[in-house]
C-alpha cells in the first residue's frame, strides 16, 4: 500500500512508544483514515501486518468505533450534535435544514459527493448548543434560524476548496471570549 | 447579581491574554509545584492527596487518595497512569476548557501524580472528536519535554516517564475506565468485570493502573501546592475542593462556573450565574451532573436531616447546595457537574426519548439487560412520542429500567436506567396525559423544539 513518506515515518516512530504494539491499532486507523479518507480492506490488512495481528483483530476495532468508516465520504463532513442539550436548543431543526440545503439525509452522502451529514451524539460543548462540527472545526450556537443559513454558505464554500474561518475550535474562539 | 466563583483549576480559563504555550504557563508560576514535588518522597505526596479528601471528578466521585492507596505496589509489574479525557458524558464540557486552554496545568498535574505513584508510563486518552485538543496537547508535551519536565530523567532526577496522547474514536463507553483500558490496548472498548479487574491491580496490560479524570489530575497540582490539609478546608465535609458546574439547556446564559463545594445553591447557579429561565418560561426539570444522573423536578421537596450539620432541611431544587453530599441527599448526584436544564416548553416524553436513544446507541452490547433493555426502552419511548403509546407502556418502561440497573458489567446499565427510573414516577401524569391526548389526535406541548 502506498502511503506518504511523512506518514510512514510518523507510524514507525509511534509504534515503539507503546509498551505493546497492539495499542497502536486505534492511532494507525486514525492516521490512515486521515490520509486515505476511509479504511479499506487493504488498509486494514496493512495495519494488521504492521502490528503482527490478524486482520480480524483490526476489523473488530474498525467496526466498533463510530469514527472509523469503511467507505469514502463527501468532501465536507458535517456532524450535527443530536443529544439533549443541543436538541433543547434546536439541533433537530438545524439538522433538517442542513439536510435540505446540502441535498443529503443524515448518515448519507450527497449525490455530487460534496457533503456527508451525520447526526452524532454529544461532542462535549453543550453550553454552546446547538453545535456542528465541520471537518476539524466546531461551530457553536448554530440555531435553526439565520445561524444555520450562514453555516450552510460556509460549508458550500468549503466544498469548493475555499478555506474559511482560520481559527480552530478552542482557544481564540470567539465563544470563549465571553 | 453575579455568582461567587472560586477559581482554582479554572484560574486562567478565558483569561484575557492567557495562551496555552509553555512560556505563558511558566510566566504564571507554572511547573514550580512539580519542581517542589520532585524533591519530596512519593509516599508523602500520596499522603497529601489522601489528606485533601479530593474526590474524583470523572463521575463516580471516588476519593482519589484512596484509589491510589489501592494500587498494587508489590506486584513488581510496571504501574501506569492514564488520564481520562474522554469527556463523553452528555451535558459535560468542563474538561474541554482545561485541555484547550491550559494543557500545561494538566501535564504538570500528571507528572506530579505519575511521580507520586511511580508510574512507568502515562497516557492521556482523549476523545476522538477533540482533534485540535490532541494537537494542542502533543505540542505542549513536546514543549515540556524540551524543558526536561516530561520524558527521561525528569528535572535531573532518576525518574523517567513518557506521556502519550491517545485518541479515542467516538465511543461513549470508552469513558468507562475499564472500557478505556481495553481501547488503549487496541481492542473494542468492552468494559471488564470488577472484581477481579480493578484497574489498581489488573489494569492496562494486566498491570496496576490509575485512571483519573482531567479535572482530578489538575487538582492534584493545587493539592501539592497548598498541602492536603489546607485543600481539605475548601468545601464541605466529605466533599472538598471546588466543582466546575457547566450549565447547558434552557437558561438565558449557559456557561461554566468553578464554585467552592457547597458555597452556593442550585438556584443561585441558575438565576445569578445563568440569568434564569428564558423570557416567559418557567423551569420544569434539571439533570444535575451529566445525562446519566437522576432527574429532579422543579417544585418537588426534599426533607431530612443533614449529616454534616445535624440540622433538618426542607429544600426545593433551587435550595440544594452544590456539593456531592447534599445532592446525594436528594436522590441524585453532582457527578460531572454538567447540569442540563429544561423548562415548561419541554415535552418530557420527547426528552426521555432523546435520552433513551443515546443509551441505545452507546451500549457496547456485552450484557443482555443493557443491550436489549436500552434498545427496548428506546423503542417504547419513541413510540410514545409518535402517537402510538399505550397506557400500559408507562409501567412497562419502568419495569425494563428496573431490570437493567445492578445486573450489568459496567455502570452504563445504571446510566441507562436512572433517567427512566427517576423521570417516569415524577412525570407520570404527563406520560398518561400525553398518551390520552395523542390518542384523541391532539398535539402535545408544541412550544419547544422537537427533541426526537
Ligand atoms: C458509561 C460511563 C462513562 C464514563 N465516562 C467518563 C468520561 O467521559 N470521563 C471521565 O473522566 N470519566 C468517565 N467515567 C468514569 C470512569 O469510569 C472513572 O470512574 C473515572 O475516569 C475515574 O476518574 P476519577 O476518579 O478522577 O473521577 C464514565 C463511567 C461510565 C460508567
Ligand atoms: S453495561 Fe452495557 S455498556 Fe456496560 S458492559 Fe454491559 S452492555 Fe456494555
Ligand atoms: S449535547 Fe450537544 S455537545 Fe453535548
Amino acid at each position: 500500500m502506498d502511503l506518504s513518506l511523512e506518514l510512514t515515518e510518523k507510524i514507525d516512530k509511534l509504534i515503539p512508544r507503546y509498551p505493546d504494539k497492539r495499542s497502536a491499532t486505534l492511532p494507525l486507523c486514525h492516521l490512515i483514515q486521515e490520509e486515505k479518507g476511509y479504511l479499506s480492506k487493504e488498509s486494514v490488512e496493512w495495519i494488521a501486518a504492521k502490528l503482527d495481528l490478524q486482520p480480524m483483530q483490526v476489523w473488530e476495532v474498525v467496526t466498533f468505533y463510530p469514527m472509523y468508516r469503511r467507505e469514502p465520504i463527501g468532501k465536507v463532513h458535517v456532524k450535527v450534535c443530536r443529544t439533549l442539550s443541543c436538541a433543547l436548543r434546536g439541533s433537530y431543526k438545524t439538522c433538517e435544514k442542513l439536510e435540505q440545503a446540502l441535498g443529503c439525509k443524515r448518515g448519507e452522502t450527497s449525490h455530487d459527493g460534496k457533503f456527508t451529514i451525520e447526526f452524532v451524539e454529544c461532542i462535549a460543548d453543550c453550553g454552546y448548543a446547538p453545535v456542528v462540527q465541520v471537518d476539524d472545526k466546531l461551530y457553536e450556537k448554530v440555531t435553526p434560524d439565520g445561524k444555520t443559513d450562514e453555516l450552510i454558505e460556509k460549508i458550500k464554500r468549503m466544498a469548493e476548496g475555499e478555506s474559511v474561518d482560520e481559527t480552530p475550535e478552542g482557544v481564540k474562539h470567539p465563544a470563549f471570549m465571553g | 447579581m453575579a455568582i461567587k466563583e472560586r477559581r482554582i483549576v479554572y484560574k486562567h480559563v478565558d483569561e484575557e491574554g492567557y495562551s496555552n504555550d509553555i512560556d505563558c504557563y511558566i510566566k504564571n508560576g507554572g511547573y514550580e509545584v512539580q519542581k517542589k514535588a520532585f524533591e519530596a518522597k512519593p509516599e508523602d505526596l500520596r499522603q497529601e492527596v489522601l489528606n485533601s479528601g479530593l474526590r474524583g471528578r470523572g463521575g463516580a466521585g471516588f476519593p482519589t487518595g484512596m484509589k491510589w492507596k489501592f494500587l498494587d505496589f508489590k506486584s513488581g509489574k510496571p504501574i501506569y497512569l492514564v488520564c481520562n479525557a474522554d469527556e463523553s458524558e452528555p451535558g459535560t464540557y468542563k474538561d474541554r476548557q482545561l485541555l484547550y486552554q491550559d494543557p500545561h496545568q494538566l501535564i504538570e498535574g500528571m507528572m506530579i501524580s505519575a511521580f507520586a505513584i511511580g508510574a512507568k508510563q502515562s497516557f492521556i486518552y482523549i476523545r476522538g472528536e477533540f482533534i485540535n485538543g490532541a494537537r494542542i496537547l502533543e505540542a505542549a508535551i513536546e514543549e515540556a519535554r524540551a524543558k526536561n519536565l516530561v520524558g527521561d530523567n525528569i528535572l535531573g532526577s532518576d525518574y523517567s516517564c513518557d506521556l502519550i496522547v491517545h485518541r479515542g474514536a467516538g465511543a461513549y463507553i470508552c469513558g468507562e475506565e475499564t472500557g478505556l483500558i481495553e481501547s488503549l490496548e487496541g481492542k473494542r472498548g468492552y468494559p471488564r468485570i470488577k472484581p477481579p479487574y480493578f484497574p489498581a491491580a489488573l489494569g492496562l496490560y494486566m498491570c496496576p493502573t490509575i485512571v483519573n479524570n482531567v479535572e482530578t489530575l489538575c487538582q492534584v497540582k493545587h493539592i501539592i501546592d497548598m498541602g492536603g490539609e489546607e485543600f481539605s478546608k475548601i468545601g464541605v465535609k466529605g466533599d472538598s475542593g471546588t466543582h466546575i458546574m457547566g450549565v447547558s439547556g434552557l437558561v438565558q446564559k449557559p456557561g461554566y462556573f468553578e464554585i467552592e463545594a457547597g458555597a452556593c445553591t442550585f438556584g443561585e447557579l441558575l438565576y445569578d450565574g445563568c440569568g434564569g429561565p428564558l423570557p416567559g418560561r418557567k423551569f420544569k426539570a434539571v439533570i444535575p451532573g451529566g445525562l446519566s444522573m437522576k432527574i429532579l423536578k422543579w417544585g418537588e421537596r426534599f426533607k431530612g436531616k443533614h449529616p454534616n450539620t445535624g440540622e433538618d432541611f426542607d429544600w426545593g431544587v433551587e435550595d440544594i447546595p452544590l456539593d456531592s453530599i447534599s445532592m446525594g441527599l436528594c436522590g441524585t448526584a453532582l457527578s460531572t457537574g454538567g447540569a442540563i436544564i429544561m423548562d415548561d416548553s419541554v415535552d418530557m416524553l420527547e426528552a426521555m426519548a432523546n435520552i433513551n436513544a443515546f443509551y441505545a446507541h452507546e451500549s457496547c452490547g456485552q450484557c443482555t439487560p443493557c443491550r436489549e433493555g436500552s434498545l427496548w426502552m428506546n423503542k417504547l419511548s419513541t413510540r410514545m412520542t409518535s402517537g402510538h403509546g399505550r397506557e400500559q407502556d408507562v409501567p412497562l418502561l419502568l419495569d425494563i429500567a428496573d431490570q437493567i440497573a445492578g445486573r450489568t458489567i459496567c455502570a452504563h446499565g445504571e446510566a441507562a436506567a436512572w433517567p427512566v427510573q427517576s423521570a417516569v414516577p415524577k412525570f407520570k401524569d404527563e406520560y398518561l396525559d400525553k398518551i390520552k391526548k395523542q390518542a384523541n389526535g391532539e398535539r402535545y406541548n408544541p412550544a419547544g423544539f422537537p427533541l426526537i
